[in-house]
């Protein structure tokens, strides 16, 4: 008792074995990045600013990698890091979530398209044809946080209800209907654009 | 089908793309689709605008940021090998 493990040759055998394991933990962590990037890109308005927060995400992870539970999913650990800092850095002062009353369908944007060119329009290709990449990314970045953050991770991040819970720190009832009502704001934003 | 069953699909449609609902929601909800033509294309675009969505918002990581990030490790994957 008292004595340092590394007295012992035990002692010696754990400090290597734990050092193959940081080691480990570091290589899962790096072959994610692309994905934690992803999700950072459209948390956040600028390339840099995603750059930073991924960057801070990993310098924390590293540093708190013995927190981790092997065996769990570990993307998700990471974008709850990333998640916390870009909390904690004060995100941009939006607007109050938008209190407008919503369309009444999710099939929203599909009748808008509809009244406007005709059922062919839901065709896959048409619907790549009437939205631009710039539409997409300029409407997920109109949507109020709260609500994006859902999207972004559910939508491109792929990941469960259950796990975009956990990263954000709210009840799955919470992720679902913010997820309703960021989708809805999305397709409401991409209709004033796809019909006009 | 009845304006009812297309309201209830509607429900489940969020669901039903991400993987979400409980088995037997899932068998509801294909019930209507396999005979409901309206609910059916509406499904389709949803889908491939999820599609659309995820390939268009998703950018690569930027060259460079793997160098940085792996220079964040505190270990030297040389000294302690797997």
């Amino acid at each position: 008792m008292g004595e340092p493990d590394t007295a012992e040759p035990n002692g010696a055998r754990r400090v290597a074995s734990e050092a193959r394991d940081r080691v480990r933990f570091e290589e899962e962590a790096l072959a994610l990045a692309d994905q934690v990037y992803r999700v950072a890109r459209r948390f956040v308005s600028t390339r840099e600013e995603a750059e930073d927060l991924v960057q801070d995400t990993y310098a924390r992870a590293f540093r708190s990698w013995q927190s981790y539970t092997p065996g769990t999913n570990l993307r998700a650990w990471l974008l709850r890091i990333l998640t916390n800092l870009n909390v904690d850095r004060g995100r941009r002062l939006q607007r109050r979530p938008d209190e407008t009353p919503l369309e009444e369908t999710d099939y929203y944007l599909a009748n808008k398209m509809v009244e406007s060119g005709g059922e062919q329009v839901l065709d896959q290709d048409r619907v790549v044809e009437r939205l631009s990449q710039d539409s997409i990314v300029n409407a997920l970045a109109d949507i109020p946080h709260d609500f994006r953050d859902v999207v972004v991770l559910v939508d491109i991040g792929d990941f469960s209800y259950a796990d975009a819970a956990q990263i954000l720190d709210i009840p799955m009832g919470t992720v679902m209907s913010r997820l309703h009502r960021g989708r809805r704001l999305l397709k409401a934003r991409l209709a004033e654009e796809a019909v006009q | 089908m009845s304006d009812g069953d297309c309201g209830k699909c509607e429900r489940l449609l969020q669901g039903y793309l991400d993987r979400e609902l409980t088995t037997q929601e899932v068998v509801e909800a294909e019930q209507h689709l396999n005979g409901c033509d309206y609910c059916r294309r509406r499904y389709r675009f949803e889908e491939s605008l999820r599609v659309y969505v995820r390939t268009t918002a998703a950018e690569r990581m930027p060259p460079g940021l793997m160098e940085k990030l792996a220079q964040l490790r505190s270990t030297d994957p040389g000294a302690a090998p797997l």
